[in-house]
């Protein structure tokens, strides 16, 4: 197991491969849908105008971004009204959804890691070689173990995109994932695919 | 009529925080069956863990709380508008509790309503009069993960050489759980409808997964398939969370429609180890759940 610190700094990055489990400490994003789609749109293609705090955000997640880690995750919440957030359960989503902007957030921000469920494609993984990054799988649906891992909700932005998709900066220990595409050009869901290819079409064969 | 909503929402917090006992059994199966020190032993061994925290704590199992898919049979008397009304509310509840994430978004505005309601289809409630006096309600949390994976197939398929039988019936399931990878948060649990119109076909391929993992279909037919299913796709090797592995699906359940002489589908719903379905027996003013 390999503990990781945020900020990753690229030489970690470089040592990390296929397969490999780490643990994660340090602080957080989360950001799905709406927050891939609003970076992407606002402030690296610019085919939308910034909007009411827009830019203000912008300003304050450049640098947790920077060398940081954005986590594909829609949490459940409690203290909304107190403002006194606590995440209940906090499991990644699919991330294969943010695969036509997941590259360019990562090249604008210099982002590090990525972390979700089930995998990206092909521009992210040549942006995990430039940057470089990784893409870490957490597992899907240990929900209520993850949010044992978030030792605080530090900040919270664009609440108004809802809970599952707000923005919630976190601080977190020991958050348990694995290696599964690399700064390498390496991707354990390439290979699980083309091997699962092969034995789907001998079964398909058979009558 | 009497208000039941309290236990409504009893319904729902089990559901959400307990993993019913064939599901985690057979999770634990799939443990033994994964080598020490790999992904898919350590994928699992975080599962059984977490659902170990959730049911201590009374916290989600998974934060994708889902669609709540509820099936009540009434004895005659009771009205639905009121058993609508109870559920409406004891949702809610459930959402403030935290039991249930606020899942429930305008397609059009992209306003998540907050409370897991929204329209006549969320939460989604079917109603069946049943004879006798007692009071069934089944609910089921079906996650948007595993829903996305699932597939409907109009046969003859060409491109998988699947015909209008049986063989041509395992041919696109097997495609599905292919496609699926392990996306549906493998490993997960196939609900398969043959026949059908489109619509009718989906929600059969629902329903059938309210059945428990181990029972087996009441036709040998469709019992043979289940467990070739099975065992085929777990041939695939996509194993726990896509990580590779011995475990793709923990189990097949299959059940059939009347078609048309036109159509021939077959839909699979692919349900994620998170499978999370609890009944409720109402009767006497007694309360039971299973
Ligand atoms: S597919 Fe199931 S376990 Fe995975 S995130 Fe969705 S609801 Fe949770």
């Amino acid at each position: 197991m390999q503990e990781l610190t945020i900020p990753i700094n690229e030489e970690t990055i470089r040592c990390l491969r296929v397969g490999d489990p780490v643990s994660l400490s340090g602080v957080m994003m989360t950001g799905r849908d709406t927050v891939h789609k609003w970076m992407v749109e606002t402030f690296i293609y610019n085919t939308r105008q910034p909007q009411g705090d827009d830019l203000d955000v912008y300003e304050v997640i450049k640098p947790l971004l920077n060398g940081g880690v954005i986590y594909h995750c829609g949490p459940v919440v409690a203290g909304l009204e107190t403002r006194e957030h606590q995440f209940v359960a906090a499991g990644p989503t699919t991330s294969i959804r943010e695969e036509p902007y997941q590259g360019d957030v990562m090249r604008h921000f210099n982002l590090r890691g990525v972390i979700g469920k089930g995998g990206m494609g092909p521009k992210t993984l040549a942006a995990c070689q430039e940057v470089p990054g990784v893409y870490l799988h957490a597992i899907g649906g240990a929900a209520s173990l993850i949010a044992q891992a978030v030792v605080k909700v530090v900040e919270v932005y664009k609440l108004e995109f809802g809970v599952p998709e707000a923005m919630w900066v976190i601080e977190v220990k020991d958050f348990p994932a694995v290696v599964t595409m690399d700064s390498h050009g390496g991707s354990l869901h390439a290979e699980i695919e083309s091997k699962s290819r092969t034995v789907l079409e001998e079964l398909l064969v058979i009558e | 009529m009497v208000d039941i909503t309290e236990h409504f929402l009893e319904l729902v917090r089990l559901a959400a925080t307990d993993l019913p006992p064939d599901v985690e059994i057979s999770l634990t199966q799939a443990l033994e069956r994964e080598k020490t020190g790999s992904a898919a032993r350590g994928a699992l061994e975080t599962i059984l863990k977490n659902v170990e925290i959730a049911r201590r704590d009374s916290t989600p199992i998974c934060q994708d709380t889902g669609t709540p898919i509820f099936y009540v049979y009434y004895p005659e008397g009771w009205s639905t508008r009121r058993l609508r009304a109870q559920i409406e509310s004891a949702v809610a509840k459930a959402t403030q509790r935290t039991y249930l994430r606020p899942n429930s978004v305008d397609p059009l505005s992209g306003k998540n309503s907050g409370d897991n309601l929204g329209g006549n289809y969320f939460p989604t409630i079917h109603f069946e009069e049943v004879e006798g006096d007692t009071l069934t309600v089944d609910l089921m949390l079906k996650g948007g993960g595993c829903e996305n994976v699932g597939a409907q197939y109009s046969l003859p398929n060409t491109a998988l050489g699947a015909g209008r039988d049986l063989t041509g019936v395992r041919k696109v399931v097997l495609d599905a759980v292919h496609k699926a990878q392990g996306k549906g948060c493998a490993p997960g649990i196939l609900g398969i409808a043959i026949g059908g119109d489109r619509g009718s076909s989906y929600l059969a391929s629902k329903e059938v997964l309210f059945g428990k993992i181990a029972e087996d279909n009441s036709d040998p037919q469709l019992a043979e398939l289940e467990t070739r299913l099975t065992e085929e796709a777990n041939q695939l090797g996509i194993g726990p969370m896509g990580f590779g592995g011995q475990t793709t699906v923990l189990g097949t359940k299959i059940t059939s429609l009347n078609r048309l002489p036109a159509s021939y589908f077959v839909s699979v719903s692919y349900m994620c180890w998170a499978y999370r379905r609890r009944r409720m027996i109402f009767k006497d003013g007694e309360v039971q759940y299973e």
